[in-house]
């Protein structure tokens, strides 16, 4: 399987395991993430203070903070 | 690459998991490997045991030694597991179907027994694997493939019942609570005796498809909105609690171990 991976010096997203439901952006307090075609995507990551909500409740594991 | 828990705990050539979009049970399951990882317990020594349902899925995918057992048996497979070794730490992983009915029996004694498992049931309020059909935990009222025009049944209390059977360690939080949720379980590892803690998830796809409780995120922010945590709800009001739940330590209080009682038979036997 290919790995499609979006890797950022804050955060890492896997797009193979993401499976859209939205929890990651709902509870991001800063509004970096959106989903476009039933995917997770990072809108606007200098905005990112990697309080890490976004790991903590992402079911599928295709999200998380780097380097912390 | 995945992240260093997710690479550290997880059988991550079995990822991404079996479960709907949404579903609350990959939140739980992340939670128990990191209370495992704060505790910093050798991960030789822990045994993961599981029934039947969409919760049992989870030790498929956490690397442990891990066991899938049959239907409310776990608590039973687990009882063997740690009298034969008692050295371990032994944890269930387990569903409000597969605890409260199928294997209500099992844990009412081990509850009783006060053998020092920890047991995590994952409750999404349905049997989510078999089609939606309504479990013990469906609240009165609410719909399901067996209860089509709604469910007359009382529902359990599954801490009160813990309690109730005499657990010694009992705690309550939600899928959306994670960081309560990972406290709670550190602290049911470490109590030595039996420990129970009622994770209760979101079942978008049957639960929550069958009671227009909207999608994931929204059950979400209803479990934010309606939980209470019995540390706070002790200075509320009995009008301002009406509708909400409780979550949080209900119950912390040690009592001798199963297995060491029975070793302490064995040593005196011996001796006579």
């Amino acid at each position: 399987m290919n790995i499609n991976e979006t890797v950022t010096d804050k955060l890492v997203v896997n797009e193979n395991w993401c499976k859209g439901c939205g929890i990651c952006v709902k509870f991001c307090p800063k509004n970096v993430l959106k989903i476009e075609n039933e995917k997770v995507k990072i809108v606007d990551i200098d905005k990112c203070i990697q309080c890490g909500l976004c790991e903590l409740r992402c079911p599928d594991y295709a999200i998380y903070v780097r380097g912390k | 690459m995945p992240s260093e828990i997710v690479n550290k705990y997880f059988r991550t050539n079995k990822l991404p998991q079996i479960w709907c979009p949404g579903c609350g049970h990959g939140i739980i399951t992340r939670a128990i490997t990191v209370a495992i990882d704060k505790l910093g317990l050798d991960r030789d020594k822990i045994c993961i045991v599981s029934g039947i349902g969409c919760s049992s899925r989870a030790p498929g995918y956490m690397d442990f030694d891990t066991l899938h057992t049959t239907h409310g048996r776990a608590l039973a497979f687990a009882t063997g597991i740690k009298m034969a070794n008692p050295e371990l730490k032994v944890i269930v992983i387990t569903g409000d179907g597969d605890a409260t009915a199928i294997g209500g029996n099992h844990l009412i004694h081990a509850c009783r027994r006060n053998i020092d498992i920890t047991t995590i049931i994952y409750n999404n309020n349905i049997y989510g694997m078999t089609g939606g059909q309504y479990s013990p935990t469906t609240p009165k009222f609410d719909k399901g493939t067996t209860v089509p025009y709604g469910n007359v049944d009382k529902a359990f209390d599954i801490p009160a019942l813990a309690i109730a059977a005499g657990a010694t360690y009992v705690g309550r939080s939600t899928a959306y609570h994670t960081q309560l949720l990972i406290s709670l379980i550190e602290n049911g590892i470490k109590n030595e005796g039996f420990s129970l803690i009622e994770a209760i998830s979101v079942c978008p796809t049957y639960y929550g498809r069958k009671n227009k409780k909207g999608s994931a995120v929204e059950m979400l922010e209803w479990q934010k909105e309606h939980a209470v945590n019995i540390a706070a709800a002790s200075k509320m009001t009995p009008e301002s609690l009406d509708g909400k739940f409780l979550i949080g330590e209900f119950k912390n209080s040690p009592e001798p171990e199963y297995t060491r009682e029975y070793q302490k038979i064995i040593d005196r036997l011996k001796k006579e």
